[in-house]
C-alpha cells in the first residue's frame, strides 16, 4: 500500500513525461479493447445472422452433398430419413433440395442455384409463407443482392431450365413472389428458393432432399444412415477463420502502440534508476531492504498502467460505449467476401475481454518495470547514497 | 558491553579492493559510544570518517573486527537484520540533504514512519513534533526545490528525528551550509540530543561544528589519532 502511496506521488511528481506514456497506454487499452470488441461483434453477429438464415443449430448432409463441387449435386439428393421426418414435419427442421440451373429474364442467361425449401418450415428466416401464394404458377424467393445484381423484381416471370433426375433438360415457368434481405450472402447471391414440393416435383425427386437445417428443437440423432451431421464447428469454420486472420491483422496496429508504450516506461525506469541512486541510497538508509526498494520502483513503473487505466476508463467507457450503441458502419462491399456481414456491426465487449486487456497492460508494463529495476538489488548503499554509481 | 554504552568497536579495519591489492580505509579502531553522546568524528578528507559512519549505521561491514550496535553484532548483521535496525532505531542526516524532491515537506519527514507502519494519528502527531523542534511548521506543503539549504537540511534533521531514534549520524551536514544556517541547526539538534538522549555521531572538519561536540575522535589516514573530552 505504502509503495502504491509513494510510487503515485513520484509519478505524478514526474509530470509530463508520464502523463505522456500514461496517455498513450491509455489508448493501447481502448484500441484494443475496442478492435477485439469489434471483431467480437462482427462474429456474434455473423454468427447470429448465419443461424438465423442458413445453418440454423446444424445441418445433415446427404453424404455425397459438397457445397464447393456442384457437380456432386445430381448425385446429392436422398429420400429423407425417418429418424429426421417427424421434425421436418413439424417444421422444427428445414428440407432443403438443391439443383443448378439456368433462368433466362428478358433474354438474359443466368447461372442459378435452384433451391426447394419446405413452405411449412420454421427454422430460416427465408419468407416461405409467400410460397402459398398462388396454385397455377411457381412463386419464388430471391435476396435483395441478387434482385440488384440481376435487374429482378417482384413480379418478373421468367423461364427456368433444369435436368431432372434422370438427366433430362425441362424447363417452366417462375415468378418472382419476394425479395427478402438479409445479411448472409450464402443464402442470396445467385440462388433462387421455391418451395420444395415443387422442386421435388420438378426433378423427379418426390420426398428426397440434399441437407436439412436443424432448428432449436428439433431432436439431432448422432448417427443417420446416408446422411452427415454438420455442427456449428464446421459450419462457422470459415467465419472464424477470416475474422482470426482480420483480427491478428488488425492487432499489428496496437500491438505497435504498447509496444512504444512500454519501451517508454522502461526507458524511464532505467533513466530514474540512474538519476535516483541518492534517492534509492537514502531509502535504504532509512531502513527499506534492497527488494523493497525493487519494489517501490517496479510499483512505479506499473503505476503507469494503472493510471493509464482510470484515463482510458474516463474517455475510453463513453467512447466505446457510444460506439457500441450506434454501431460501425462497414466499408461496402465487406459482404462480397461472402461472408456475413452486416452494414452496422455492433462492438461486443465482453467481460473477459475488458478484463484480459487490463491484465495484459498491467502485466507487461510491469515485467518491463521490474527488469531495470533489478539493477537496485546489486547496488552498494553506500555509493548510491553518494551518487557514485555508473 | 558497560552499562550505558551502545556502540562498541573493536579492533575494526576497512579495506577496499584496489587495482591489484587492496586499499585500506580504517585499520585498528577500538571505540565505545554511551547513550546521548554528541560526538565528531574528525579529520580531514579521505581520512575515513564516513567509513567509520556507514559501519557504525550498519550500511557497511567490517572487513576485519567487530562491532556491537545497539545490541547486533556484525556478525549477525545480514541486510535484513541491518535494515530493521536502520528502520527503528538510526536516523542519518547527509551533507546534501538527500530529501525526496516531489515530497511535501511533511510528507518527507513522514516517511520513516510509514516504513514503520504507524498509524495515521500517531504519524500526524509526530510529524507535526518533529517539523516543529526543526521550526518549519510554516512550510509543511513546501517541496524541497522551494527550500534554501539550512531549510533543507532541518526539514532532513526532523526526518531523522521523527522516530526518535536511539542513535542519529550525520555525515557533514554543515558542508553545503553558511554559518548563519549551520549554527541554526547544530543547536537545534543540541536541544534534541539534550531533550530526548539522543545520541548524535557528526563526521566532520567544520570548526563550527567541533564547537558543538562534546567529544572529539580525531581521525588521521584511517586510525583515530586522538579522543577527546572537549572543554567549552
Ligand atoms: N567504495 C570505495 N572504494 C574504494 N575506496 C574507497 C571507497 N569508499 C571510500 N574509499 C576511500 O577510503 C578513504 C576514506 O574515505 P571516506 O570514508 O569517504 O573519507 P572521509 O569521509 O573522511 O572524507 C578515501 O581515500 C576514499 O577514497
Ligand atoms: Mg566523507
Amino acid at each position: 500500500m505504502i509503495a502504491f502511496k509513494l510510487a503515485y506521488r513520484n509519478l505524478v511528481g514526474a509530470g509530463l513525461r508520464t502523463f505522456l506514456i500514461v496517455f498513450v497506454l491509455s489508448v493501447a487499452y481502448v484500441l484494443i479493447i475496442f478492435m477485439n470488441g469489434l471483431y467480437q461483434g462482427w462474429e456474434r453477429e455473423g454468427k447470429f445472422e448465419m443461424i438465423r438464415w442458413e445453418v440454423g443449430q446444424g445441418q445433415y448432409w446427404e453424404e455425397d452433398y459438397d457445397p464447393y463441387d456442384p457437380i456432386t449435386l445430381t448425385d446429392a439428393h436422398a429420400p429423407l430419413p425417418v429418424s429426421l421426418a417427424k421434425a421436418t414435419d413439424n417444421g422444427s427442421a428445414a428440407a432443403i433440395l438443391i439443383t443448378q440451373a439456368t433462368v433466362y429474364p428478358e433474354g438474359r442467361m443466368l447461372g442459378i442455384m435452384l433451391k426447394g425449401i419446405s413452405a411449412g418450415q420454421q427454422v430460416l428466416a427465408i419468407p416461405t409463407e409467400q410460397f402459398a401464394s398462388r396454385e397455377d404458377e411457381i412463386p419464388a424467393l430471391i435476396g435483395t443482392r441478387f434482385a440488384q445484381s440481376a435487374n429482378l423484381n417482384v413480379g418478373d416471370r421468367m423461364l427456368v431450365r433444369w435436368r431432372d433426375v434422370n438427366g433430362t433438360f425441362d424447363a417452366t415457368e417462375l415468378t418472382i413472389a419476394g425479395i427478402f434481405n438479409s445479411s448472409v450472402p450464402a443464402v442470396d447471391n445467385g440462388q433462387i428458393w421455391i418451395s420444395l414440393e415443387k422442386l421435388q416435383q420438378m426433378t423427379g425427386m418426390p420426398g428426397e432432399a440434399t441437407l436439412l437445417v436443424m432448428g432449436e428443437h428439433a431432436d439431432m440423432p448422432a448417427e443417420v444412415a446416408g446422411w452427415e451431421f454438420k455442427g456449428h464447428d464446421v459450419l462457422f469454420a470459415e467465419l472464424d477463420q477470416m475474422i482470426k486472420t482480420k483480427s491478428i491483422g488488425g492487432s499489428v496496429f496496437y500491438l505497435i502502440l504498447l509496444a512504444l508504450a512500454l519501451l517508454a516506461v522502461f526507458d524511464t525506469q532505467v533513466l530514474s534508476i540512474f538519476r535516483r541512486q541518492r534517492e534509492i541510497g537514502t531509502y535504504i538508509s532509512m531502513g527499506m531492504t534492497r527488494s523493497q526498494v525493487v519494489g517501490l520502483f517496479t510499483t512505479e513503473g506499473a503505476m503507469h498502467a494503472i493510471l493509464a487505466l482510470l484515463l482510458g476508463a474516463v474517455y475510453g467507457t463513453p467512447l466505446l460505449l457510444y460506439i457500441g450503441s450506434k454501431g460501425l458502419g462497414m466499408p461496402e462491399g465487406t459482404d462480397s467476401f461472402g461472408l456475413a456481414a452486416a452494414q452496422r456491426i455492433m462492438p461486443y465487449y465482453s467481460a473477459a475481454l475488458v478484463i484480459g486487456t487490463i491484465i495484459l497492460v498491467i502485466v507487461a508494463t510491469t515485467i518491463v518495470s521490474y527488469m531495470p529495476s533489478r539493477k537496485i538489488a546489486k547496488m552498494n548503499p553506500t555509493e548510491a547514497i553518494r551518487g557514485r554509481i555508473q | 558491553m558497560k552499562n550505558g554504552t551502545i556502540i562498541t568497536i573493536e579492533n575494526l579495519a576497512k579495506h577496499y579492493p584496489m587495482g591489484g591489492g587492496k586499499f585500506t580505509a580504517l585499520s585498528d579502531i577500538n571505540l565505545t559510544f554511551s547513550k546521548g553522546e554528541f560526538t565528531g568524528i574528525v579529520g580531514p578528507s579521505g581520512s575515513g570518517k564516513t567509513t567509520m559512519l556507514n559501519i557504525i549505521g550498519s550500511l557497511d561491514t567490517p572487513s576485519e573486527g567487530a562491532t556491537n550496535v545497539l545490541g547486533t553484532t556484525s556478525r549477525e548483521m545480514t541486510p535484513k537484520v541491518a535494515a530493521t535496525l536502520r528502520k527503528k532505531h538510526i536516523g542519518f542526516i547527509f551533507q546534501t540533504y538527500n530529501l525526496m524532491s516531489v515530497y511535501t515537506v511533511y510528507e518527507n519527514v513522514e516517511f520513516p514512519l510509514l516504513l514503520l507502519k504507524k498509524s495515521v494519528s500517531e504519524r500526524k502527531k509526530a510529524v507535526m513534533d518533529a517539523i516543529q523542534w526543526v521550526g518549519l511548521t510554516d512550510k509543511i506543503k513546501s517541496k524541497p526545490p522551494q527550500l534554501s539549504g539550512g531549510e533543507s537540511q532541518r526539514v532532513a534533521i526532523a526526518r531523522a528525528m521523527v522516530k526518535r531514534p536511539e542513535l542519529v549520524l550525520a555525515d557533514e551536514p554543515t558542508a553545503n551550509l553558511d554559518a548563519k544556517n549551520s549554527h541554526h541547526i547544530l543547536r537545534t539538534m543540541e536541544q534534541l540530543n539534550r531533550e530526548l538522549q539522543t545520541t548524535f555521531i557528526f563526521a566532520t572538519h567544520d570548526d563550527k561544528v567541533i564547537q558543538y561536540l562534546r567529544r572529539i575522535i580525531t581521525l588521521e589516514d584511517g586510525t583515530v589519532a586522538s579522543d577527546e573530552i572537549a572543554k567549552q
